[in-house]
């Protein structure tokens, strides 16, 4: 019994992680697979949105729930411009200037972060319905994990309705599957992809409010998680919102696991694991077959 | 004159590899620079041995076309087995140390470059950013062998051929050292990519396709590079491990990969003394800014990479070839 407990806490623990990891880089992902763009800024996207969210609820006393909303918007359409006036630019350039122009933002939001707020770890203070312990019936967890999993599986139903059932989503499928095609079907891609990749930065913002809570939030942020994002998303394939999410939560409980029963190798493993995996299916585990 | 005259395509190949008097022009400065700035050889040899690691990345990136982000994990394979070799009393002897440095290293990017090297784009780089992630985990584990999160202090470094004493307060020993390693390895390097192996490897980075088509062992010439790749990136972490007689896990991570990337693209990539003018700008800066304004610092390299990946794709270099092609009056195109 007490084993089960165990398990079942880890399980929610690494669920809770997982959905946030999927949040973030589900946007990711997508661009990805579209453009083919290495986007290594993905999550300073993310960090600003946690910024977002957090100093408008201690500064202007704003709700969990329109503050999220906010920062979504407020990314969103920051992320237009930058698509716009530089990510533009680089579609058809080589994958090293691609990721030079990724590190060089990722640099000029960090420098920026740290000189308009500060270094320090900005706390976010979860409103009191989300504090302590909910009663799940055979035990007891913390609220905030079990709203992050009910969020998550939220939002992958939403992106899957839209992904799999609305005419824009079907554009996105058939852009990743084979652009050109998709391009002389009439498709404009630009305007597609200027769409989803303010969607999926939103999204980010999302996540980086919501992860707040435990990832924290300071200015180094976007290069701590960065390697990691970029697992999920190399796992779970390249444009696919349901692979991502089965690899977020993977790695989110397989994160989980590791660091209670092997505290100091844990991400030796998974490093090691993600390795062996992309050398045995280089489009990811749950990627399509042309990646 | 005797014989006929050699093809124009010939000609224009050998002239191509043709030594030209300002190449003699950074290693005099080098040379200058210990007799002018006794006072900065500490900041002289580290300026060296990055050097030396921005050579070895441009021979993988700039010649063979392998994007990587992870190449520090062969710096740091060096100096933790030069650190490693000497702490616990097993081999000390600086220059057959730096053989052992760059052998060491070879293995990894021998091993790693074999499976790698079979996949492209973001697979690869994600691949060589976990062999990177892995080494730097297993150096933290590793505490008993590598000193984990503190690494290893007071390395003990005997005298260059039982003479030359190397002293940590004035390093005028480390600095010619470094400076006569990369020399050696410069020359090397040069010589390869001027060679039919360093042709084909342009061509793999131009055109993998049609290299296969001609008959071209693409695989194995990018695994044959990357090998000597990471072994002269071995050299350059032995070297310096020795000169600063201390290794840690700054060796290994992410900053320095990010950091000599920096460097080779800022002098340009692919052009042999890219490696020179960025490494030079870029310590130069950053030693007396970063330490002034390390967030304007930040911001400012942040900048730089935007304008170079938007703009000035060849670097300083690639700049100074633009420059001069615009004053100079256009020849006929042939």
């Amino acid at each position: 019994m007490i084993f089960g407990i165990d398990v079942a806490s880890m399980l929610l623990g690494g669920l809770a992680a997982g959905m946030v990891l999927f949040i973030v880089s589900v946007g990711l992902s997508v661009t990805m697979g579209l453009m083919g763009f290495v986007n290594l800024a993905h999550g300073a996207f993310a960090m600003l949105g946690g910024y977002v969210i957090v100093l408008s609820m201690r500064r202007f006393g704003l709700g969990f729930a329109p503050a999220l909303a906010l920062g979504f918007v407020v990314i969103a359409a920051v992320s237009v411009l930058f698509e716009r006036l530089l990510y533009a630019r680089l579609y058809r350039a080589a994958e090293l200037d691609q990721v030079l122009f990724s590190i060089g933002l990722v640099f000029i939001i960090i420098a920026s972060v740290t000189l308009l707020i500060g270094p320090e770890n900005q706390p976010l203070t979860l409103p009191e319905v989300l504090q302590g312990q909910i009663d799940l019936g055979i035990i007891h967890y913390r609220t905030y994990s079990i709203f992050l999993i009910v969020v998550g599986v939220i939002i992958v139903l939403g992106l899957w309705l839209g992904f799999e059932r609305t005419r824009m989503g079907a554009q996105i499928r058939a852009a990743v599957d084979n652009r050109r095609m998709a391009e002389s079907l009439g498709i404009n891609i630009g305007r597609l992809f200027t769409i989803t990749f303010a969607f999926g930065s939103g999204m980010a913002a999302l996540g980086g409010g919501l992860g707040a809570e435990f990832l924290g939030l300071d200015p180094q942020y976007p290069l701590k998680y960065l390697v990691f994002f970029l697992i999920v998303v190399a796992v779970g394939g390249l444009g696919r919102v349901t692979g991502v999410f089965y690899a977020a939560l993977l790695i989110g409980v397989l994160d989980f696991v590791l660091k209670k029963y092997l505290p100091a190798g844990g991400t030796l493993f998974i490093y090691a694991l993600t390795i062996l995996l992309l050398l045995w299916r280089p489009q990811g585990l749950f990627g399509g077959k042309s990646a | 004159m005797s014989g006929p005259a050699p093809h124009p395509a010939a000609a224009a190949l050998a002239n191509r590899h043709r030594i030209r008097l300002c190449e003699a022009i950074p290693w005099i400065l080098l040379l200058a620079f210990y007799f002018v700035f006794p006072r900065y050889l500490g900041f002289g040899v580290e300026l060296l041995t990055m050097i030396l690691f921005a050579l070895s990345l441009d021979l993988a990136l700039g010649y063979a076309g392998i994007v990587t982000l992870g190449h520090a994990a062969f710096f740091g394979t060096g100096a933790y087995t030069v650190g490693m070799l000497a702490k616990h009393g097993i081999w000390n002897e600086p220059i057959s140390s730096l053989l052992l440095a760059a052998m060491a290293a070879a293995a990894i990017g021998f091993a790693s470059g074999r499976v790698l090297l079979r996949t492209s784009g973001l697979t690869l780089l994600m691949l060589t950013l976990c062999t990177m992630a892995l080494l730097e985990e297993a150096a933290n584990l590793g505490q008993a062998y590598t000193g984990g999160f503190d690494g290893l202090d007071n390395v003990p470094i005997p005298p260059l051929f039982g003479l030359f004493e190397f002293s940590p307060l004035f390093p005028t020993v480390q600095y010619l050292y470094c400076l006569g390693v990369l020399f050696i390895c410069f020359v090397f390097v040069r010589t390869l990519v001027y060679s039919p192996f360093g042709q084909s490897l342009t061509g793999i980075r131009e055109n993998t396709l049609r290299m296969h088509a001609v008959g071209a062992p693409v695989n194995a010439r990018l695994v044959t590079c990357y090998t000597i790749s990471a072994a002269l990136a071995g050299i350059a972490g032995g070297l310096w491990a020795q000169s600063n007689a201390y290794v840690n896990m700054s060796t290994l991570g992410l900053d320095r990969a990010a950091t000599v990337l920096i460097i080779l693209v800022l002098g340009g990539y692919g052009r042999l003394y890219g490696a020179f003018i960025g490494a030079i700008a870029y310590l130069a800066l950053s030693h007396f800014l970063a330490k002034l304004y390390p967030t304007a610092w930040q911001l400012g390299l942040g900048l730089l990479l935007v304008l170079i990946a938007l703009f000035a794709r060849n670097g300083i270099i690639g700049l100074y070839d633009r420059i001069v092609g615009r004053l100079r009056p256009r020849r006929a195109p042939p």
